[in-house]
């Protein structure tokens, strides 16, 4: 053991100014592949479309990166604007792998296009996102994943992932920092759970509503509703809340302002 | 081993209408992710129209609900009279942080009608004391992720009393059935200037 002056500390004999310092200090060093960058992404379907959301806001720690960074990207399309695609994906957790998925899914799908002269199906390309997550199992896209668009009969598609590829159709999710907040209020608004038809019986007798598909603009307000309350009690949502409308007319991509603070 | 206020699990909720509050808590006690009881309410009450809520580790709930009874309880032989919200909340405060380099694991809540001034009050503590007075709602517990997201998009000024009663419900509900840790049903209490109505739900059992 050595002292911060270089000398052999007390103890082990006497500390001579001429005597050298056995051992070098150990330096360790450290490479964390990772980084958790924050956001929150959302995604509801109905009918005849579907919308994913997320904030664009970007974060390392406390930091803010950046307020204008998309989580949503469009999948396939015929040029770099996207114009064309029928499928969306957003991403969450580290944007570099986020970007890095959805360079790969994008190529995946055009190839696809140009190999068979059709577009992929949604049932598809989720399929294909989940071979290239599990491709990567054992150093994984350290996001999850959403893909969105219209199934074979128009009706909106919605999967989820997780880091590995497990993935699920469903009819509305969360990801992210804010996704435990927003979860709870989507399964009560747009699947109303814990929700019962009034006088339908007494007790156990009791009827609950049957979730059924919403109508867009009733959708888009929840989509709001839940990003606006996530930005109150979440520090690492906000700046802007980019939404992604999917239908048969093709995607309408929209931004409205979240609080900056 | 986890945090102390993960051990058992739980959920409380207060909420402020109009000329009334509600407070509310799930019913599970649990060592980690086994169930013990279903039937552990967080709740007691201290004074006509004032209510604590207690989540955190259940032996610290038990202990910080008698010690609260006792001295309300003196409180009351002194005084001659019943012990105000924001009187409790300030004993609470106290009492807590007498334990500062050695807490109690719990995050009280509290929820009443100041029978002097009939204004409504509610507010939340951390484990030593420190008071947070909200004018909407305040949420603790292993669910209280869930609850806030859910309380910020259910809730909405002066609700009364039936709707603030059928917004705190759906918040807790919707809450507690994404975590593991709380649920099993729960107790709802509307707290009006002199009525007091309480509401026994059933809930997912899973």
């Amino acid at each position: 053991m050595t002292s911060i002056t270089g000398h052999p500390a007390g103890g082990e004999g006497i500390g001579y100014s001429f005597s050298q310092p056995t051992a070098a200090p150990v330096k360790q060093h450290g490479f964390y592949p990772y980084t958790d960058n924050g956001g929150s992404t959302l995604g509801i379907t109905g009918s005849d479309f579907a919308i994913l959301a997320g904030d664009t806001r970007s974060t390392s720690g406390y930091n803010i990166n950046s307020r204008m960074v998309p989580k949503v990207f469009k999948i396939g399309g015929d040029d770099e604007t996207g114009e064309g695609a029928q499928i969306v994906l957003s991403v969450v957790g580290f944007a570099a792998d986020g970007n890095a998925l959805k360079e790969r899914l994008d190529a995946v799908v055009k190839m696809y296009k140009y190999q068979h002269g059709k577009p992929m199906s949604v049932s598809a390309c989720a399929q294909r996102l989940s071979t290239i997550l599990y491709g990567k199992r054992f150093f994984p896209y350290y996001v999850h994943a959403i893909l969105a668009g219209l199934d074979e009969e128009g009706k909106g598609a919605l999967y989820s992932y997780d880091p590995v590829g497990s993935y699920e159709r469903e009819q509305c999710r969360a990801a992210g920092a804010a996704a435990s907040l927003i979860m709870p209020f989507l399964d009560n608004q747009v699947n109303f759970k814990n929700q019962y038809i009034p006088g339908s019986g007494e007790g156990h007798a009791l009827e609950a509503k049957k979730a059924e598909p919403l109508p867009q603009t009733h959708v888009e307000q929840l989509v709001r509703d839940a990003f606006t309350s996530a930005v109150e009690r979440h520090i690492e949502v906000g700046d802007n809340l980019q939404m992604m409308i999917i239908t048969r007319e093709g995607i309408k991509e929209v931004f409205h302002p979240l609080k900056k603070d | 081993m986890g945090s102390p206020f993960d051990i058992n699990g739980g959920a409380c909720v207060a909420m402020v209408g109009k000329d009334c509050v509600a407070i509310a808590c799930d019913l599970r006690l649990g060592m980690q992710a086994l169930t013990i009881s279903n039937n552990f309410p967080k709740i007691f009450n201290y004074a006509p129209s004032t209510y604590l809520g207690l989540t955190g580790l259940a032996t610290d709930v038990n202990t910080v609900s008698d010690l609260f009874r006792y001295k309300v309880n003196m409180y009351r032989l002194r005084e001659e009279r019943h012990i105000a919200p924001q009187t409790l909340a300030n004993l609470v405060s106290s009492s807590l942080y007498e334990k500062r380099f050695g807490p109690f694991f719990v995050s009280p809540v509290i929820a009443g009608i100041n029978q002097t001034t009939g204004k409504p009050f509610i507010c939340g503590f951390d484990s030593i004391g420190c008071i947070d007075f909200a004018k909407d709602f305040i949420v603790s517990g292993t669910a209280s992720e869930q609850l806030f997201g859910t309380c910020e998009g259910l809730w909405e000024p002066d609700l009364s009393p039936e709707d603030l009663f059928e917004t705190i419900s759906q918040a807790l509900l919707a809450a507690v059935d994404r975590d593991a840790l709380s649920g099993w049903g729960a107790h709802v209490y509307i707290i009006e200037k002199d009525k007091v109505t309480q509401r026994l739900l059933k809930g997912r059992e899973d």
